[in-house]
């Protein structure tokens, strides 16, 4: 198990340090495993009719176990920019990310993980909060997202996310996917690609580290206490970012 | 109480017109600045995903807490009832009124989408202090304008004494809310702190009252009317104390933060590693717009010189914009802590210390707003009555209280 | 006065010559599908009308909601009525022939939409809009050398 998890992420672990919490971990790693091939779990994605509206009874989140995710690895990023049609322009800092890699060094123990970092769609955000117009929303679902009809570029949301998960568009966009319209002068962030979602589909992040089977991600129904994302919570538990800012985030890691 | 005569300037002279024409060619390169960061998109600025707020930010809100500020003559006048200010008082609300417009209009020119205004007017959030400024702001101009009104037309002048209160009491609420932009980010290391509220006060004292010197200093000497020592002197004092308090807010607010273990990495920043902004807080904050004008202004010697006394109040100008700077600036330039106990790298720029560097356009456009705050004072000036016919001594009466 | 009036004169004189010049433009035709058996959910002169009325407001039922399978949606429109050309070429919203901008041309209305929205299906994305593709190759060129490997299609 160990084995092919580890010739599938083709990294080096330089140090022993992060082998050994590596190994700890993989060896909790069968039951989610279990859960991510049995797709059928209940909660897992979304059942509802083409006609309905999201509502409270789901809350879509996301499980990052940060052990299985390489230093290095950028599959889930590739991926996303890919379903979005994000592309650099050549100007990193103000090319628009919707999802990141971070490289994390405990500093007491030098310990380095890494992990995927992007918009947490906090229950209480504080982009939502801070919006002058309502442009910054949370669907009845849980995801956070932007409406760009109203959103006038005032950036106040950037200021006031505690994750700095918002980009603000620099430029004209051409080439917009279908399913992510996105045009300058607007902020966007991370939609936990909400048109598949809302057809029943997983996050392309997501999507792309189990079919790559790096398997760090698990995307789910945190309201539903048999879907895989809950029972993997239940089980071996699962941070929030900024806990003290009590916004209840619909992301989690694990291995923090 | 004798009655005050006012006057409009004549504004037939080459120099009121090159004036005008001056701050009219500010304006236009402001409006191509505008041009070219909204055809491009605001790649062309110094801006980024990392400092969302940059150079137009700074005086917008500079200018903004200014006019909420310049209202402070008027409002001794008719809240705290000092007659030595009453014949001031039109014009302390014609410039914050004029000082309002020019930074809101560089906050608007600023936005992604300008174009969208009637948006921001007609969607309202009503959790958002943002949007709760929007309404602070439109009614600053009713509030303010009724007062202007209730002071020049004799029809309605029984109402003046309500009409400055509320825009007394609504000009603290301004800037209350300016204040709470900041003071209500809880993600920001070096804002989310509610002294925020009442120090963008005490800036709106000393920064409006400094450009109110300045302007009616000008007025005066160019129309060769007479402003005599007693008001000038009175102004002075007034200033000193409102800088020595901005000096206090500052100093408690940097005091407070050390006390906190968990702030010791951002005041480190601000107070001694942060290179440029620490430079901009020390030279330009505190000494220049602090210490030295703070000296100057109880300096015996300087006691009467206009000169010093314009000197004086430029250094708090500009005091004032590198406060806002490292308010703002240096508050996006300190990393987010996601992760507290981590050293953090990614390709966002996580963990990194954030540069800025202004661009032309940016400035310009901040230059704008300036220009056309200056712009309205000074055509105003010559169309209505804003100005006493003479301020000398003898009018001015040192013993009214 | 009399020069007022010569200046409202000028004025009518050139609202009359700038309506003519409007009415030699041809009443644009929608681009009917190449499939007949897609039919829109309204007659034309409907469609022409109230298009706007339906797309806002399952707009915000789309957004925020997730109401995916609206009949009116702006996608809907771009599937059916945009197809390439006898030569195979996309026309893109800049360009006279989208059957958005010929009407909204003709109309003198401007357009929003396309800012952030395709202006063509899907299959038919990433090649390049009229006249960018300049512009693409430099980014494309821009892209490579980025030390930034995080964004990059």
């Amino acid at each position: 198990m160990a084995n092919s998890h580890d010739t599938s992420t083709n990294t080096s672990r330089r140090d022993f340090l992060s082998k050994a919490v590596v190994a700890g971990t993989i060896t909790i790693a069968p039951g989610v495993l279990l859960h991510t091939t049995a797709q059928a779990a209940t909660g897992d994605v979304s059942t509802k009719a083409g006609d309905e509206s999201v509502s409270s009874k789901n809350r879509w989140g996301m499980l990052i176990d940060t052990a299985k995710c390489a230093t290095g690895c950028t599959d889930c990023v590739d991926a996303c920019n890919k379903e979005n049609g994000l592309v650099s322009h050549g100007r990193p800092k103000s090319d628009t990310q919707y999802i990141r890699k971070v490289t994390l060094k405990d500093k007491s123990t030098g310990h380095e993980s890494s992990l995927p970092l992007m918009c947490q769609h906090c229950e209480t955000a504080p982009c939502v909060d801070v919006c002058p117009t309502g442009a910054s929303f949370v669907r009845e679902d849980g995801i956070a997202l932007v409406d760009k009809h109203i959103c006038i570029g005032c950036r106040y949301c950037m200021m006031a996310c505690p994750y700095k998960a918002r980009s603000f568009v620099h430029e004209e966009v051409e080439n917009q996917t279908l399913t992510a319209p996105r045009g300058k002068g607007t902020v966007e962030s991370c939609t936990m690609c909400v048109t598949r979602v809302d057809n029943g589909g997983i996050p392309a992040c997501v999507e792309a580290c189990t079919a790559e089977n790096h398997n760090a991600m698990i995307f789910g129904d945190l309201n539903n206490p048999n879907s895989t994302i809950s029972v993997a919570l239940k089980e071996q538990g699962g941070k929030q970012l900024r806990p003290d800012l009590k916004l209840n985030t619909g992301v989690r890691y694990q291995g923090l | 109480m004798s009655k005050i005569e006012y006057t409009a300037v004549q504004g037939k002279s080459l120099a009121y017109f090159a004036l005008l024409g001056g701050l009219a060619f500010v304006m236009l390169l402001a409006l191509l600045s505008v041009w070219h960061m909204e055809h491009n998109g605001h790649y062309v600025t110094g801006m980024n995903n990392q400092i969302v707020w940059g150079m137009p930010h700074v005086f917008a809100i500079f200018l903004i807490v200014a006019a909420s500020g310049a209202l402070n003559v008027a409002s001794i006048a008719s809240v705290f009832r000092k007659k030595i200010y009453e014949p001031m008082a039109r014009l302390s609300a014609l410039l914050a009124l004029a000082l309002l417009t020019g930074g809101l209009v560089v906050l608007l020119l600023d936005l992604g989408r300008p174009d969208r205004l009637i948006v921001a007017m007609t969607y309202y959030n009503f959790k958002s202090i943002f949007a709760w400024n929007i309404i602070l702001y439109t009614g600053f101009f009713g509030f303010v304008g009724a007062y202007l009104w209730t002071m020049m037309d004799h029809n309605v002048y029984k109402f003046k004494p309500y009409a400055g209160f509320s825009a007394f009491v609504w000009r603290l609420t301004l800037t209350t809310g300016t204040g709470s932009i900041f003071g209500f980010l809880v993600a920001r290391s070096a804002y989310d702190a509610a002294l925020m509220a009442p120090m963008f006060i005490i800036m709106s004292f000393s920064f409006g009252l400094a450009i109110f010197i300045l302007v009616l200093m000008a007025s005066y000497k160019w129309t060769g009317m007479e402003l005599g020592d007693v008001v000038v002197n009175r102004l002075r004092n007034l200033l000193g104390i409102f800088v020595a308090s901005v000096l206090y807010f500052t100093a408690v607010y940097h005091v407070t933060n050390l006390y906190a273990t968990q702030h010791h990495d951002v005041e480190r920043f601000l107070l001694l590693d942060g290179g440029i902004f620490t430079t901009v807080f020390w030279i330009g904050e505190i000494l220049i717009g602090g210490l030295i004008p703070l000296a100057l202004i109880y300096a015996p010697g300087v006691k009467n010189c206009r000169t010093t006394l314009g000197l004086i109040c430029t250094m708090i100008i500009i005091g004032g914009f590198s406060k806002v700077y490292t308010i703002l600036i240096a508050g996006q330039a300190f990393p987010l802590e996601i992760f507290p106990g981590y050293e953090v790298s990614s390709s966002f720029y996580d963990g990194a210390i954030n540069s800025y560097t202004p661009s032309l356009p940016e400035i310009l456009l901040g230059l704008g707003g300036i220009a056309m705050s200056l712009f309205i004072v000074v055509f105003a000036l010559k169309v209505l009555r804003f100005l006493p016919v003479s301020l000398a001594d003898s009018v001015a009466d040192p013993h009214a209280k | 006065m009399t020069r007022f009036l010569r200046l409202i004169y000028v004025l009518i004189g050139l609202t009359l010559l700038s309506t003519s010049a409007i009415a030699e433009t041809p009443f644009p035709t929608i681009h009917e599908p190449s499939d007949e058996s897609k039919k829109c959910i309204h007659p034309e002169d409907e469609m022409r009308r109230n298009h706007m009325n339906y797309i806002l407001h399952e707009r915000d039922e789309t957004m925020r909601e997730g109401i995916r399978n609206e009949p009116a949606s702006l996608a809907n429109c771009i599937n059916c009525h945009v197809e390439p050309n006898a030569q195979g070429e996309i026309a893109g919203i800049d360009s006279d022939e989208h059957f958005c901008n010929a009407c909204h041309q003709y109309a003198s209305v401007q357009i929003d939409c396309f800012q952030c929205h395709a202006d063509r299906p899907q299959k038919y994305i990433n090649r390049s809009k009229h006249s960018s593709s300049i512009q693409q190759q430099l980014q494309q060129t821009l892209a490579a050398d980025t030390s930034n490997k995080g964004v990059n299609q």
